[in-house]
């Protein structure tokens, strides 16, 4: 290898480790990347393959109204789920980082361990409990809250519920971090001072663990925008989203360009947050270096 | 309180349902008619329940044997040298797959296969398990590394050991625990994924999350309740060795 001439022995036994990862990552991961965005601009073969030559087609497609509905119900789909799981996590986290050692990690390890189900398992229990004959209508009817036409799959509703349920567990986990790090003392300073309980709750605490909010927020959300078995399985056509509609795309219409284009907005979807979340960060730790606070 | 409760109920009702019917013997299963085995019998008596078993472990079994290898190159790279840029790239690459959604993944990895005009098959599943089960393995044998004394190496070395005797009689047994806590780890995202598999899986090659996502679309018998029930078991038992592994300290 001539051109690792000029490389330190200890540059080149780095290199000579770091090399196989990087090269596999590189081939199954930064090249289908890029693919993505390539293929939106090639026109796809009658066989469900990539035909020759380019073209803008595809992408003035993206700007079709039943596109843009899908990206609409995408992007509230995952508000909702996101803003649904912090509402339960926050006081979930609160109490597992009040109680005692014995009970917290007891506690830890009831929301852990539904993580460990196959996820594809746990949608399947949900269709079940929704279904027509399950238990949850069943429930319903005895209670006069739904008559017999009733349907609880196959909507939006349905899409949120389960997300709600996919999602819970990674929300609690870092608001429960920041909670357990966090100075209740503060807390019972406020209210000596004459702070009511919810303004303190809202004022001191919330602003305490917004690290973990924010981390919360990251990893609901984003799998969240891109979702495809859970609108897949109890979406029905009313609660589809970008990713059933990339799979559909694939599987069904055997068009590779028009999936790549919707998976490009995929991709931006979520580097959007990301970004968003990095630059509030550093502008935050920008201002807490002139405040003069510790970073 | 009263939410923590109500989160922790939401939680298992739908598990306990899903196990509890798996038992049941009704085919529309919203009344208990008795304890029975019956779709386990007929789960063990399916012939493409045990084909798509057979290629599930296969694909686990090669999937993990790479990951490991790959993964704790990558661990050891970045913990060594880690003010390096080199090492920074690294590790955002290695970092990717965990943040990146999987249906975006499984696209991207079946267009390359289709632009390379690699054939779909057990082949193409494992160099897609492969990308992903690697960050996971790097980052537990890193979190392992992080702790890890090197004065021990350099002492091997003032003794006169090779590299070659360095890694097999000191560095590997050193972080054991984390290799194996890793090897469990990519074992099972392997044996359960589903969306990058759905992608990249062609025609012919079914594992167990492809053969149960048909079950369910296409309308199967509630098999599948008992097939998710032995699944559950399995992956909590490994789970739960796996996180025994990594909690023993040296």
């Amino acid at each position: 290898m001539y051109h690792c001439g000029d490389l330190t022995p200890k540059q080149r036994a780095e290199w000579l480790v770091s090399l196989p990862t990087l090269a596999w990552l590189a081939l199954f991961l930064v090249i289908p990347a890029a693919l993505i965005f390539v293929l939106a601009f090639r026109p796809a073969d009658p066989y469900g393959g990539i035909g020759a030559g380019w073209t803008l087609e595809t992408v003035r497609a993206l700007w079709a109204p039943s596109n843009l509905a899908i990206a609409v119900r995408t992007l509230w789909i995952s508000l909702l789920t996101t803003a649904v799981c912090l509402v339960l996590a926050v006081p979930a986290g609160y109490t597992i980082a009040r109680a005692s050692e014995k009970w917290r990690n007891r506690l830890l390890m009831l929301v852990i361990v539904p993580f460990w189900t196959s996820f594809l398992v746990r949608v399947f229990a949900w269709r079940s409990l929704l279904h027509p004959e399950g238990p949850v209508k069943a429930l319903l009817q005895a209670a006069g809250l739904a008559g017999p036409e009733t349907t609880l799959l196959y909507n939006p509703a349905a899409v949120v519920l389960v997300m709600v349920y996919t999602f819970l567990p990674f929300t609690i986990l870092p608001i429960y971090a920041a909670a357990e790090k966090f100075d209740f003392r503060i807390v019972e300073a406020a209210r000596d001072l004459g702070a009511r309980p919810f303004q303190a709750f809202r004022k001191v605490f919330l602003p305490g663990i917004s690290q973990g909010l924010l981390t919360a927020f990251l990893v609901v959300f984003i799998p969240a925008l891109g979702s495809y078995i859970i609108p897949d399985l109890v979406g029905g056509p009313s609660g589809e989203m970008l990713g059933s509609k990339i799979a559909q795309r694939v599987f069904t219409d055997r068009n590779l360009p028009h999936a790549s284009a919707l998976s490009a907005v995929l991709v931006l979807a979520v580097m959007a947050p990301l970004v968003a979340v990095l630059a509030l960060q550093r502008k935050k730790k920008r201002a807490d270096i002139i405040m003069g606070e510790s970073p | 309180m009263a939410v923590t409760a109500a989160v922790l109920a939401f939680f298992y009702l739908p598990i306990i349902v899903l196990v509890a019917n798996s038992f049941n013997p009704a085919r529309f299963s919203s009344r208990w008619q008795g304890f029975s085995l019956v779709w386990y019998r007929r789960l063990f008596e399916s012939p493409e329940v045990w084909q798509a078993l057979k290629n599930t472990l296969i694909v686990a079994v090669a999937v993990t044997a790479i990951s490991v290898v790959l993964g704790t190159l990558a661990a050891f790279a970045l913990h060594r040298y880690a003010a390096s840029r080199l090492q920074r790239v690294h590790y955002t690459l290695i970092y990717a797959p965990l943040v990146v959604p999987e249906i975006l993944m499984g696209i991207g990895l079946l267009m390359a296969f289709v632009a390379a005009g690699v054939p779909l098959g057990l082949v193409t599943i494992i160099l897609a398990h492969v990308t992903f089960c690697v960050s996971f393995v790097a980052m537990t044998v890193l979190g392992r590394l992080q702790d890890f004394d090197f004065s021990v190496v350099e002492a091997a070395r003032d003794l006169g050991a090779g590299w070659g005797r360095i890694v097999r009689k000191v560095l590997v047994p050193m972080l054991m625990p984390g290799i194996a806590a890793g090897a469990l780890l990519a074992f099972t995202l392997s044996v359960d994924d589903f969306v990058i598999t759905f992608f990249v899986a062609g025609p012919g090659a079914t594992t167990l999350p492809l053969r149960i996502y048909s079950m369910i679309k296409f309308g199967a018998p509630p098999m599948i309740n008992a097939l998710s029930t032995l699944l559950l078991a399995v992956t909590v038992t490994a789970v739960l060795a796996s996180r025994r592994l990594s909690r023993s300290k040296r």
